[in-house]
C-alpha cells in the first residue's frame, strides 16, 4: 500500500518533469497555467471527499483550509489568464495529475475511519511534495510571464504551508 | 432622585475617562505587520506593554496570527486587519495555522 503511494508520487513526478523533456521544448504559460490549475482542482475534489467521509476533527479542518486557499489560488490563476488573454491548454501532465489522484480518491473511497483518514492525509503529503517539486524545479522556471510566474512563487509558498501542516496532522496521528 | 441620578451621571463620566486612560497609555505604539508572500513583516517585533499590533493580511489567501501558548488565534482574510493590544511583558512566538512555515516573534517588555 505505501510502495503504491510512494511510487505513484514518483511516476506523476516524473512524469511532470518527463513531458518538457519529451516535447523537445519547455513548457508554455498557457500549459503550465493549466497545469497549477489542474492540481488545484484536484486537491479541492480531494477536500470534499475527505469532508464527505472523515469525521477526524483535524482532517476536516485541514480538508477546509485545502478547499478555501486552493480555490482563492485559482481564482487568481483564472482572473490572470483572462487579463494575460491566454487559453490554459490541457496537455498530457495535466491529465496525469487528474488521473492519478482521481484513481487515488478511488481507492480512499473504499476506507472509512481512521484508515481513510491516514490515507488521505498521507496522499496530501505525498501530493504537496510533488506538485511543489514540479512547481520549484520545472514550472516556475519554465514560465515567461512575469506575473505568472510571481503568482506560482506565492502559489509554491502557500503549498510548502500545506505541506507542512499535512505533515504535522500526519505525525499527531500515529 | 435627581441627585442619584447625577451621580450615576457623574460616575459614567469618571468610569468614561478612566477607559479612555488605560486603553491608551503615553507613548503607546502601533506596530505594523504586514502578512505578504506567505511571510509576516518584519518576522521580529520589539514592543512595550500597551502597544498594540496591527496585522494587514496582503495575501490572496486568508492567515492566522496564532500564538503557540494557544493563549490567542486569529484568522485574517485577504485584505482585512487584525489588532491585539500586549497586556503583559514576555517572549510570544506566533504562527499561521494553515501555513505552520509561517513564523513570528514578538517580544515584549515593560
Amino acid at each position: 500500500m505505501m510502495m503504491h503511494k510512494v511510487a505513484t508520487a514518483f511516476a506523476a513526478l516524473l512524469l511532470i518533469s518527463g513531458t518538457a523533456s519529451a516535447q523537445g521544448a519547455k513548457l508554455n504559460d498557457a500549459q503550465i497555467a493549466h497545469i497549477a490549475y489542474t492540481a488545484g482542482l484536484a486537491d479541492i475534489a480531494n477536500a470534499q471527499q475527505a469532508l464527505k467521509i472523515s469525521k477526524n476533527k483535524d482532517v476536516r479542518a485541514f480538508a477546509k483550509d485545502m478547499a478555501r486557499d486552493h480555490k482563492a489560488v485559482n481564482d487568481k490563476a483564472l482572473a490572470l489568464v483572462k487579463k494575460l488573454k491566454v487559453t490554459p491548454q490541457d496537455n498530457d501532465t495535466s491529465k496525469a495529475i487528474a488521473k492519478g489522484q482521481a484513481d487515488k480518491r478511488v481507492d480512499l473511497a473504499k476506507l472509512k475511519g481512521a484508515a481513510f483518514d491516514k490515507a488521505y492525509i498521507n496522499n496530501e503529503v505525498a501530493y504537496h511534495k510533488t506538485v511543489n517539486g514540479a512547481l520549484q524545479n520545472t514550472l516556475i522556471p519554465s514560465a515567461s510571464n512575469a506575473e505568472l510566474k510571481s503568482l506560482l512563487e506565492t502559489g509554491l509558498k502557500i503549498f510548502q504551508g500545506h505541506q507542512e501542516h499535512a505533515e504535522h496532522v500526519a505525525s499527531e496521528m500515529k | 432622585m435627581r441627585a442619584g441620578f447625577v451621580f450615576a451621571a457623574a460616575k459614567i463620566g469618571i468610569l468614561a475617562a478612566l477607559s479612555i486612560w488605560s486603553s491608551a497609555p503615553a507613548g503607546a505604539e502601533t506596530i505594523h505587520v504586514a502578512i505578504d508572500k506567505v511571510a509576516y513583516g518584519p518576522v521580529n517585533i520589539s514592543a512595550r506593554v500597551g502597544d498594540t499590533i496591527e496585522w494587514s493580511n496582503m495575501d490572496i489567501v486568508a492567515h492566522t496570527a496564532t500564538n503557540r501558548d494557544k493563549s490567542w488565534d486569529y484568522m485574517i482574510m485577504p485584505d482585512k486587519k487584525q489588532t491585539l493590544t500586549l497586556k503583559k511583558a514576555g517572549e510570544i512566538d506566533y504562527y499561521c495555522k494553515f501555513h505552520p512555515n509561517m513564523k513570528g516573534h514578538i517580544s515584549v517588555k515593560e
